[in-house]
């Protein structure tokens, strides 16, 4: 057999450790950068994952493991810093100054999160008890008790939904897809914890698309008391004694509300990462108009890029969870090892 | 009865064959991002008249697209025009726009029907 | 020599024209309050007239505005204004040293060349004709440029050009025809009679060479005088009717009449007195969202036609910078604002709801504005200051308040918003506080303007926290940042408060100089009164200012205003700051630094 065909993955989260692992077991010579000083991405930084409440780190210990078995090459801590085109082929020059050949390249930069502080009427970063899913996210991994500022327990918790998702004012019409069901796991999580806490999800639309998760929000309902308000969040303030004063209109009611909490708890969507925009303008890829990379057919060619030899993984296409991301990264190994076979 | 705005509206269904969309259809036409409003009810929420008084924004709205016009003037003209609602909707709905417009609209409807 | 027949449409144009301007100015003069015309009475004698007189001088002819904004327009606007002036006085003085007499028919100077066939004779004689000629040279060379800059206006700076109806095109034709034919006319006389000076008697000479002289002599003096008589008839529907109304404009303003908050005999002077440069088509930002049918030119003149629609009035961010450049000085925006108060005098709303109870005593009432409270930090770092510099305060809009009333007189509603303010007013007064400290340039506005608050400071917080920090109640702490100054609309063109914010700014960061500031700042785009732009063409616009904003790489934007704040905060990754926060983070540094934290405060105010 001839040498084996040469794979660049750009983004080493979930999409990106998956992708490289199947090619290599593949046979082919995969080098992955990433921008990190690890691999796994943000999966790292989560907790549970919905619907099972598998703990995240089982299945990041699940990628790493696929990772050591087929030793490819993985660069950490480098960026891409130019691309030159040949002939069906690409060299992709790094920021450590590596030039690397390649046959085939597999952009899997993923996404970034909502900057919550760009909807300052939520106070976020200027109110200390009012926090991202994010944090909150960091928080329960650590194992740390969830607490107020102050480190009392919350007494009533509000999760905000759509926090920079389907927002035009940000410039973000889409839906980020994971948080209403994020919203739903992590107030379960807290009531949890927090079995006297009252806990209210702000709402504009839940989004249950997924099998289970239904009946996590039912359960949620059921089981742990949690109150869903049909209203979208206005502003926060905050009292002299630092809870939040939260306006809302309860639309199902027709009536204004307002509410005092200990915890706001914004439910912060997937934007595309600044990553994901440098390598657009790199390789010269059509976005979509939310930002997100566009795919060549978006029902039969999901992970072929606008340009031949580049293919999409993962969340770099648009909002997935942590399972449709694998799903993603496989039919991505499988479209590449046809590719290259036909080459 | 109570005299303020959509109270005035009698219990029954909305009757869509009967609907007068002579005022919606001004308004749509001259401000089209009326259309895209997902009642999140964000305007309703911060409009600082309801912290004075009972006004529901959103609601008027839709009263509106539903040909429920009986009171919407004494209702609109809670409003003080101050923005806000504009800045946290999400859709970027001209609301501004839209009252002014059915402020105006409703004296030529009350005109043309007297 | 009998009148010539020819010197009728000449007479009869400007028999027209004068008697029109007197009836007008009557109909304009009746149409103001008594006041202002009780004024107009006291000041005519005194010194407001000489300089009025000075003003017609330096604006209306030599137009020194217009030098200012681009000299090659000015030279245009000069030479033809100027030059025709002194046309007539020099031809006036010709005709009076001739005939040693100021008594002699108009029309003999007018067409003095046709009246006085001989050549010019001794000084006098020869000085008037070589002037003559000069002057009409001078003219020529005004009309040159206009024909040039009607086919290519970018040669003059300006990307715009007004868009003319057939008023204007019947009075520019006449006009751009007018000293061709004077040229020509006094030509083909000294052709015949040698009496030309420098210009026209080459002129004459070339013409006698190619044509028969003795026939022509008659007509082209008929084309010159129908061609002034044309002028003159058409001058009121055309846009020459501002060259006579500027100056009543000038010397009604320098008698200190005002724009009110109705139309008026002054509003009618206004939009009379608009010459259509299009100077203000330049300063538009409308133009960034590609609109282009709403700017203040076409207003004014959709106003003299009585075909104003709610899309064009309303559709204007009134961020006044038309205003600051318009060469005649027309309160463009408050023109905009009357008839949007007319416009919509059917539907002030009551407000029968405000009640008002009693207020809290305070040194200072705090008003932060409804669009303070969608930028939370602009608030809290406020509160903070207020508290760290311990003074007695009062936050009348922390739960609740009606609107300052200034978004309703953007609109038009300004009976509604009288109840507003109003309700407010008393609110204020009943507080005992000295001091009112507002946190929005547009609440500053009508605070300032038209809330009558006896004995109360009103001041933005700009000018608060730089009277504290004068006062030494706030430590400061510079950083080496390199910021930007965005003037909000409304505070600086708006009430003319430039310094303050660059004072108190300046202490703390380095303030980079932009082309484009103070009286030629740029709206962020976010402004409350458009009422009709969607919020893509405000992203648009606002893109716009960024990307001048980007060019001088600040570290932070800063501004004074909510709505700024929040306008550039969706538009763009550098950080947003409004003054109060800057200034807050200072003195929270302070705190830091100073070990144990020095408080007498609440326990809350400590910042973590």
């Amino acid at each position: 057999m001839s040498k084996p065909k040469k794979v660049i993955t750009i983004g080493g989260g979930v999409a990106g450790t998956e992708v490289s692992s199947l090619l290599a077991e593949l046979g082919y010579d995969v080098t992955l950068i990433e921008k990190n000083s690890q691999t796994g991405g943000k999966l790292n930084g989560w907790s549970h994952l919905f619907p099972t409440g598998r703990p995240a780190a089982q299945v990041a210990e699940f990628l790493q493991h696929k990772v050591q078995r087929n030793s490819f090459k993985t660069i950490c801590q480098t960026d891409v810093s130019q691309v030159v085109f040949g002939n069906g082929s690409f060299l992709v020059k790094t920021s450590g100054d590596e030039r690397l050949p390649a046959d085939a390249v597999v952009i899997s930069t993923g996404f970034d999160i909502f900057d919550a502080t760009r909807k300052e009427e939520y106070g976020y970063s200027v109110y200390e008890n009012v926090i991202t899913s994010v944090d909150l996210e960091n928080r329960l991994k650590a194992g740390a008790p969830i607490t107020t500022a102050a480190g009392n327990k919350p007494c009533r918790i509000a999760f905000i939904h759509c926090v920079g998702s389907r927002d035009e004012k940000c410039g973000n019409h889409h839906c980020s897809k994971v948080c209403c069901v994020t919203g739903v796991k992590q107030a379960t999580e807290l009531a949890k914890q927090l079995p006297q806490a009252e806990i209210f999800c702000f709402y504009m639309d839940l989004r249950m698309f997924g099998l289970p998760y239904e009946s996590m929000y039912r359960e949620a309902q059921e089981k742990y008391n949690i109150q869903f308000i049909r209203g979208r969040l206005s502003e926060a303030a905050e009292n002299a004694d630092g809870t939040l004063q939260i306006k809302a209109e309860d639309t199902l009611s027709g009536r204004p509300l307002k509410m005092q909490v200990d915890l706001v708890v914004l439910l912060v969507g997937m934007v595309p990462g600044k990553n994901t925009a440098h390598m657009a303008d790199l390789f010269e890829l059509q976005r979509e108009p939310n930002g997100f990379l566009q795919t060549e057919d978006p029902h039969l060619f999901k992970n072929r890029s606008s340009r031949k030899g580049v293919f999409l993984a993962g969340t770099c296409t648009g909002p997935m969870t942590v399972d449709e991301t694998l799903d993603h990264a496989r039919s991505a190994a499988l479209d590449i090892h046809h590719y290259l076979q036909n080459k | 009865m109570n005299a303020f705005g959509f109270k005035l509206i009698e219990p029954r269904s909305i009757d869509f064959d009967q609907f007068d969309g002579r005022l919606l259809n001004e308004i749509l036409e001259k401000e089209p991002s009326f259309k895209i409003c997902l009642s999140c009810g964000g305007c309703t929420a911060t409009c600082n008249a309801g912290t004075l008084i009972d006004f529901n924004i959103r609601k008027m709205n839709l009263l509106l697209r539903r040909g429920e016009i009986t009171g919407l003037a004494r209702e609109i003209d809670k409003c003080m025009l101050c923005g806000k609602c504009m800045l946290v909707c999400p859709r970027g709905i001209n609301i501004r726009n839209v009252i002014m417009l059915l402020k105006k609209g409703l004296v030529q409807y009350r005109n043309e029907n007297i | 020599m009998e009148t010539p027949l020819f010197t009728y449409p000449f007479s009869i144009g400007l028999m027209f024209i004068v008697s029109f301007l007197l009836v007008v100015t009557c109909i304009w003069l009746a149409a103001l309050s008594k006041s202002d015309r009780k004024l107009i009475l006291k000041k005519i004698p005194g010194p407001a007239s000489l300089k009025a007189i000075g003003e017609t001088f330096m604006e209306a002819l030599l137009h020194r505005k217009i030098f200012r904004k681009n000299p090659v327009l000015g030279y245009m606007h000069t030479s033809l204004a100027f030059g025709w002036f002194l046309l007539i006085v020099v031809g006036h003085l010709e005709a009076a040293v001739h005939y040693h007499t100021f008594s002699f028919p108009l029309w003999k100077s007018i067409f003095f060349r046709y009246a006085e066939p001989a050549p010019a004779t001794g000084f006098a004689g020869h000085f008037f004709a070589t002037s003559m000629d000069f002057l009409l040279l001078l003219i020529l060379s005004g009309v040159g440029l206009a024909y040039y800059k009607r086919f290519n206006s970018r040669a003059f700076g300006m990307k715009k050009t007004t868009q003319l109806k057939v008023g204007d095109r019947i009075a520019l034709t006449a006009l751009w025809l007018i000293f061709p034919l004077r040229l020509i006319a006094e030509g083909v006389s000294a052709g015949l009679h040698r009496n030309g000076s420098f210009l026209t008697q080459p002129t004459g000479n070339l013409l006698a060479a190619i044509l028969p002289l003795p026939l022509l002599e008659k007509p082209v003096w008929w084309a010159y005088s129908c061609a002034l008589g044309v002028f003159f008839v058409a001058m009121p529907v055309s846009r020459y009717m501002h060259i006579p109304v500027e100056v009543l404009l000038i010397f009604l303003r320098r008698y200190g009449v005002r724009s009110q908050k109705h139309v008026n005999g002054y509003t009618r002077v206004q939009v009379f007195s608009c010459s259509r440069c299009g100077i203000c088509l330049d300063s538009c930002q409308m133009n960034h969202a590609n609109i282009r049918n709403t700017q203040s030119v076409y207003v004014l003149k959709q106003i003299r036609g009585r075909r104003l629609s709610d899309e064009q009035l309303f559709n204007c961010l009134l961020c006044g910078r038309c205003q600051k450049d318009c060469p005649v000085g027309i309160d463009l925006n408050d023109i905009r604002i009357t008839q949007r108060i007319e416009s919509t005098a059917e539907y002030n709303s009551t407000y029968d709801y405000l009640k008002n109870g009693p207020s809290p005593q305070a040194d200072v009432v705090y008003f932060a504005g409804c669009m303070t409270h969608l930028t939370p930090s602009i608030k809290k770092s406020m509160q903070k200051l207020l508290n760290y510099a311990q003074v007695n305060y009062w936050f009348m809009d922390e739960h609740k308040a009606p609107c300052c009333g200034r978004p309703l007189i953007q609109a038009g509603q300004l009976e509604a918003a009288q109840k507003l303010i109003a309700n407010n007013r008393d609110k204020i007064m009943q507080s005992g506080a000295r001091t009112l400290v507002v946190s929005c340039p547009i609440c500053y506005k009508v605070f300032s303007e038209d809330y009558k608050l006896p004995n109360v400071r009103v001041m933005h917080h700009a000018e608060y926290l730089l009277e504290l920090v004068n006062q030494g109640l706030l430590p400061v702490h510079n950083s080496p940042k390199r910021v930007v100054y965005h003037d909000p609309c409304e505070l600086g063109r708006g009430s003319g408060i430039y310094d303050q914010p660059r004072q108190l700014l300046g202490q703390y960061v380095e303030l980079i100089t932009m082309k484009h500031e103070k009286e030629d700042a740029f709206c962020c785009g976010g402004s409350l009164s458009n009422i009709k732009i969607s919020m893509q063409e405000r992203d648009r616009i606002r893109d716009h200012v960024l990307e001048e904003f980007q060019q001088y790489r600040p570290d932070q934007v800063v501004t004074a205003c909510p709505l700024c704040k929040k306008t550039f905060t969706k538009g763009t990754e550098v950080e947003v700051r409004d003054l109060a926060e800057i200034v807050w983070e200072s003195v929270s540094q302070q705190i830091i630094a100073a070990q144990p934290p020095v408080k007498q405060l609440e326990p809350e105010e400590v910042p973590s």
